[in-house]
């Protein structure tokens, strides 16, 4: 062989190489995350390095600095014109930066602060051997009731990791509406469920019960999350690819190249139905949608109540998103296939969670089936598949949040020697005792129920409005019936605090710091300006409800 | 741009709640006071909203209108026709009778009690209701209309179930059971009413495009909006659903004995004379307007309930043995003649109706303060508890006896005209139908009457016999609403002028025309 030869075998096995471009990835546009994920990474950098009794303030200052400087990336996104004309696709085809992404990143990294508030919350829980402690584990490790755990509790340890593992888990939540690609979409579900996983079972008090939802949570969610990658390796059997823009082209035909394996493969429709069901079915278990639900009641009994508040918050915000985006960018050719399935599904939830919740004794419990019925709300306004649609769920989603945490923070202050109250039976008379307490837990009660001049109305119209503009007629019909339903639960729950006697050896209500009061004085003001005022919100919603695709 | 007359009508009272609220607790009675004159204020205010308003000016007065919440096409926009003013005058009269009658209702059962707070809450919830029944009669946007229907209840819940009579107050646990139950069952009744509304309101949305109840009612007499029959009548469902449950009419009344029942004597006035009245005051404005057609459609089944609802309730009254409730009873008869005033579709049916509501007002709330002011002297709401109340208490039982006469419709009180006025409206449409009323009158004489008889006359009862006469409290509670029945009675002149124009806008609206009389048709 010659040499020239040889040469030329050189080059041209070189020359692919050339061609490999750089991953081009936009960290501005991605900063919100980064910031978060480096937060997070440097909370684990704050375990390992930094002094027991220190770690507790440097990790609350990490997490409340990072999530503010987040949140502020958002808004200066937005304000740069990402939200609505700039609006593209990031780093490669993975990470949409368009409105909504940016807007439920904005609603995610709100309701996390006010989450890691309730989490650093010290001063309900009585004193322990002298050191103030929160609601989580003194150590996790160590077996509920040993030798271990009571030398823990004396030695004073708190479980400061939780402020990391959130963070980790709000990265993964600011992600997973943005998701553009299959393969990312999986990923963040995974980078936010597992931290949600650990954080649930970490109560410091009913250890048991803690870790029963978070195995309970965990291997349910661990299915869940194989379905969804099974659907994933048969849409991408389907669309050859992973990456929404083409398989939603694949799915109207609009597609430019067919190389003949595609063409093989994109009449099987087969792939492309259980594909995409298997997909929308992981999403509706984090939303909490019936027949998806069964995980919720418990998982929101036994958390811990800060991490209750915020996953109910938190999660449904982020899947909603993915979900919207999927439906609404991923499967829109396909719609008359889904959207009779989504109709049953919502309407099953709405009936579903509104009716079980009469008969619940617990009130975490009953907060759980109320986010049932209020996944069944917003998915109406999924369902409705048109522009209002979309910015009506955004509305709904970021109203909600601010109510579900602030009614869970009011949670964590009702106590007797056993810890949180939860039991409704115990909350007889509250409003007799605490009239501020109660009267505050009636005003987010009230949200709930989609009472005018709260935020719960204006988010109920909103998303009954588009549904009825997108045709689903029935569909508000059957939400007005549900919310008529669930309204009952609500109200016995105010009867219970202001017109039952108070009990003897009733729960007293604690005196929180002003972490707690407020993350709940937010959700307050939250409610009540969204409830009378929701028009600047509305606008932004409405601004921010285009796809980028 | 004009003083917002009509904004402030409904916020002073708004304000005044909030002020209230946040009086401290050891000044009680600093609040009762303030309460009190926030009530009058108003009273002012709506006098001025009766003096500016011209009775043949334009069909809407003294309007605002205000971008609200643009992206559900939702203004905040107010004005007032004759039959809003008159019921907003109603309102605002009966409020500072309805707190000086409840002065002691929500006092400390402990005289030593510095903590106690609910007297403040019970003038606010008091005024807050004042406020929004008041803005509710204002709202010409259906949403802002909504809203407030809805959100009075809560207010309204907390008055039922918070504060019962003083007899029962305490640890008298049966007491607080019922009434808690009863507030309940107030609630849940209209609130699914009001839910059932809500799909409408969006339907009404999605037809139209926006809230406006001139601009709606415009285009549809116009002919630029345009309802397939199906959806008109649906979406009309949905309105008078809500506004049946309210008034009451049969068969959705059974909230209303239980909640007058429990409540205490002012509350009940609350509910009925002030509260109630937007439902049947939304028949005259929304239904009728917005949906004219399905109005006609339904019009003979509604007459039947009207009319099943005047004979029914009348008859329960008579069978009652609690005073509370057969006031109740009654007033589930009387919403029926003004239900049927309404949709008898004639201009003197119409305007009888309008009347009605406001005669109905004044003289229930007569009536019921009375009677609350004989059950807190003896602690029992039972009527065979009483006997000779008269000998013992005789301006009491004179009073009563005034209210009871107004209750059924004697001539020279103010009820009588409005009655007549529905009678005859009805007759000349549908004279069968008017017979039949007819005896709802002969049922009330025999409930007032024999209610009259059992508690009043006959041998003075033990219990009774230290009974004391009204108080000076009393006294001004009780006297100038006798005085307006009797003047409204003789002189209704003011009232029917400033109604009958907005009465004969309605009636265009359902594009019906008084039938000719039959002398003169004959001819």
């Amino acid at each position: 062989m010659s040499p020239t030869a040889v040469h030329s075998l050189w080059t041209t096995a070189a020359d692919p190489i050339s061609k490999i471009d750089a991953p081009k990835i936009e960290y501005g546009q991605l900063s919100p995350t980064l910031i978060v994920i480096s937060a997070a990474i440097v909370g684990v950098l704050v375990e390992a390095f930094v002094p027991r009794r220190s770690r507790y303030y440097a990790q609350v200052f990490v997490s409340v600095v990072a999530l503010a400087a987040a949140f502020a990336a958002v808004v200066g996104l937005a304000a740069g014109g990402y939200a609505t004309t700039k609006g593209h696709i990031a780093a490669m085809g993975a990470v949409a930066v368009d409105g909504p992404a940016l807007f439920l990143q904005g609603v995610i990294l709100l309701t996390g602060l006010v989450a890691v508030f309730t989490f650093a919350e010290r001063r309900l829980d009585p004193e322990a051997h002298g050191n103030r402690v929160d609601s989580f584990a003194a150590q996790a490790a160590s077996v509920p009731g040993s030798d271990s755990e009571r030398a823990a509790v004396k030695a004073g340890f708190t479980t400061t990791e939780v402020f990391p593992l959130a963070l980790f888990a709000i990265g993964g939540m600011l992600v997973f509406p943005a998701a553009n690609d299959l393969l990312t979409l999986f990923v963040a579900l995974e980078v936010f469920s597992l931290p949600l996983y650990l954080l649930c079972a970490l109560a410091r008090r009913k250890r048991i019960m803690s870790q029963e939802a978070a195995v309970k949570y965990f291997l349910l969610g661990a299915f869940a999350s194989a379905f969804t990658l099974f659907g994933i390796a048969l849409l991408y059997g389907y669309a050859g690819s992973v990456s929404y823009a083409t398989i939603a082209q694949v799915v109207d035909g609009s597609v430019r190249t067919v190389d003949p394996a595609l063409a093989n493969t994109m009449g099987n429709d087969a792939l492309l139905l259980i594909g995409g069901a298997m997909v929308v079915m992981g999403l509706l278990f984090k939303v909490g949608a019936v027949p998806f639900h069964m995980w919720t009641p418990d998982v929101y009994q036994g958390a811990p109540t800060p991490v209750t508040g915020f996953m109910a918050a938190a999660t449904k915000v982020a899947a909603f998103g993915a979900l919207l985006r999927l439906l609404y960018v991923v499967l829109p050719g396909l719609r008359w296939d889904w959207r009779p399935v989504m109709w049953a599904v919502a309407i099953v939830t709405m009936l579903g969670g509104a009716i079980v919740a009469i008969t619940q004794t617990d009130i975490k419990r009953l907060l759980a089936y109320s986010s049932i019925a209020h996944a069944g709300f917003i998915l109406a306004g999924v369902i409705a598949m048109n522009p209002d649609g979309i910015s009506s769920v955004l509305f709904y989603l970021a109203a909600y949040s601010f109510v579900t945490l602030g009614a869970f923070a009011v949670v964590t202050l009702v106590r007797d020697a056993g810890g949180e109250a939860t039991h409704l039976s115990k909350w007889a008379g509250l409003g007799r005792r605490s009239p501020l307490v109660a009267a505050v837990f009636a005003v987010f009660l009230l949200a709930f129920a989609g009472i005018p001049l709260t935020s719960g109305f204006a988010g109920k119209f909103a998303v009954f409005k588009a549904a009825a503009e997108g045709g689903a007629t029935p569909l508000v019909v059957i939400g007005v019936i549900s919310s008529a339903i669930a309204a009952f639960f609500y109200i016995r729950v105010i009867v219970l605090m202001f017109f039952s006697e108070p009990r003897p050896e009733g729960p007293t209500v604690a005196v929180p710091s002003p972490l707690t009061s407020t993350a709940i004085a937010l959700g307050v003001a939250v409610t009540l300006v969204l409830g009378l005022a929701p028009q600047y919100f509305l606008d932004l919603a409405g601004q921010a409800g285009v796809f980028v695709r | 741009m004009s003083f917002p007359l009509l904004t402030a009508t409904a916020a002073l009272p708004a304000v005044g709640a909030v002020a209230t609220a946040a009086v401290p607790a050891a000044k009680r009675t600093a609040a009762k006071w303030l309460a009190l004159l926030v009530s009058l204020a108003t009273l002012v205010l709506a006098g001025l909203v009766l003096a500016r308003f011209e009775p043949g000016g334009d069909r809407y007065q003294l309007t605002e209108s205000h971008s609200w919440i643009k992206a559900f096409g939702v203004r905040y926009e107010l004005g007032v026709d004759g039959i809003a003013v008159a019921l907003l005058a109603l309102t605002a009269l009966l409020i500072p009778f309805v707190i000086l009658a409840g002065w002691h209702d929500a006092d400390p059962l402990e005289t030593n009690s510095s903590r106690w707070r609910p007297t403040q809450g019970f003038f606010a919830l008091i005024l807050a209701v004042e406020a929004m029944v008041i803005l509710s009669f204002e709202a010409t946007d259906v949403f802002l209309f909504y809203i407030l229907f809805e959100a009075m209840l809560i207010p309204m819940y907390f008055l039922i179930g918070g504060f019962g009579d003083r007899a029962h107050a305490g640890s008298d646990e049966k007491a607080a059971a019922q009434r808690s139950y009863a507030a309940v069952k107030f609630l849940l009744y209209n609130l699914v009413g009001g839910l059932i509304m809500l799909a409408a309101v969006i339907g009404l949305y999605v037809v139209a495009g926006n809230f406006s109840l001139q601009e709606i009612a415009q285009a549809r007499a116009d002919g630029s909006l345009s309802m397939a029959t199906g959806t008109e009548r649906w979406l009309f469902l949905g309105f008078f659903f809500a506004f049946a449950v309210k008034a009451p009419l049969w068969p959705l009344h059974t909230w209303l004995p239980n909640a007058m029942g429990e409540a205490t004597a002012p509350v009940a006035v609350l509910i009925t004379a002030v509260v109630d009245k937007v439902g049947t005051f939304a028949m005259l404005r929304f239904c009728l307007q917005l949906f004219p057609g399905a109005s006609r459609w339904a019009t003979p089944v509604i007459m039947v309930l009207a009319l099943i609802s005047i004979v029914y309730g009348a008859l329960l009254a008579v069978g009652q043995r609690d005073i509370k409730r057969l006031v109740a009873y009654a007033s589930i008869s009387h919403f029926g003649f003004i239900i049927l005033g309404i949709f008898a579709m004639t201009s003197q049916g119409q305007s009888g109706a309008t009347l009605y509501m406001v005669n109905h007002g004044i003289s229930t709330a007569a009536l019921m303060l009375v009677a609350g002011f004989l059950i807190s002297r003896r602690g029992s709401r039972l009527i065979a508890d009483y006997g000779g109340v008269q000998k013992v208490a005789p301006v009491l039982a004179g009073t009563f006896l005034v209210g009871g006469l107004a209750t059924l419709s004697l001539p020279g009180l103010a009820p009588f005209i409005s009655e007549f006025l529905v009678l005859v409206g009805t007759f000349t449409r549908y004279p069968v139908l008017g017979v039949i009323a007819t005896f709802g009158i002969v049922l009330a004489a025999l409930y007032t009457l024999v209610l009259y008889q059992r508690t009043m006359t006959g041998p003075v009862k033990a219990e009774v016999s230290a009974m004391p006469d009204l108080k000076v409290r009393e006294l001004v509670v009780v006297a100038p609403l006798i005085a307006l029945l009797i003047f409204l009675g003789v002189y209704p002149k003011p009232l029917t002028n400033i109604v009958n124009p907005a009465v004969q806008h309605t009636m265009s609206d359902v594009q019906k025309k008084d039938p000719k009389p039959a002398v003169e048709a004959a001819q």
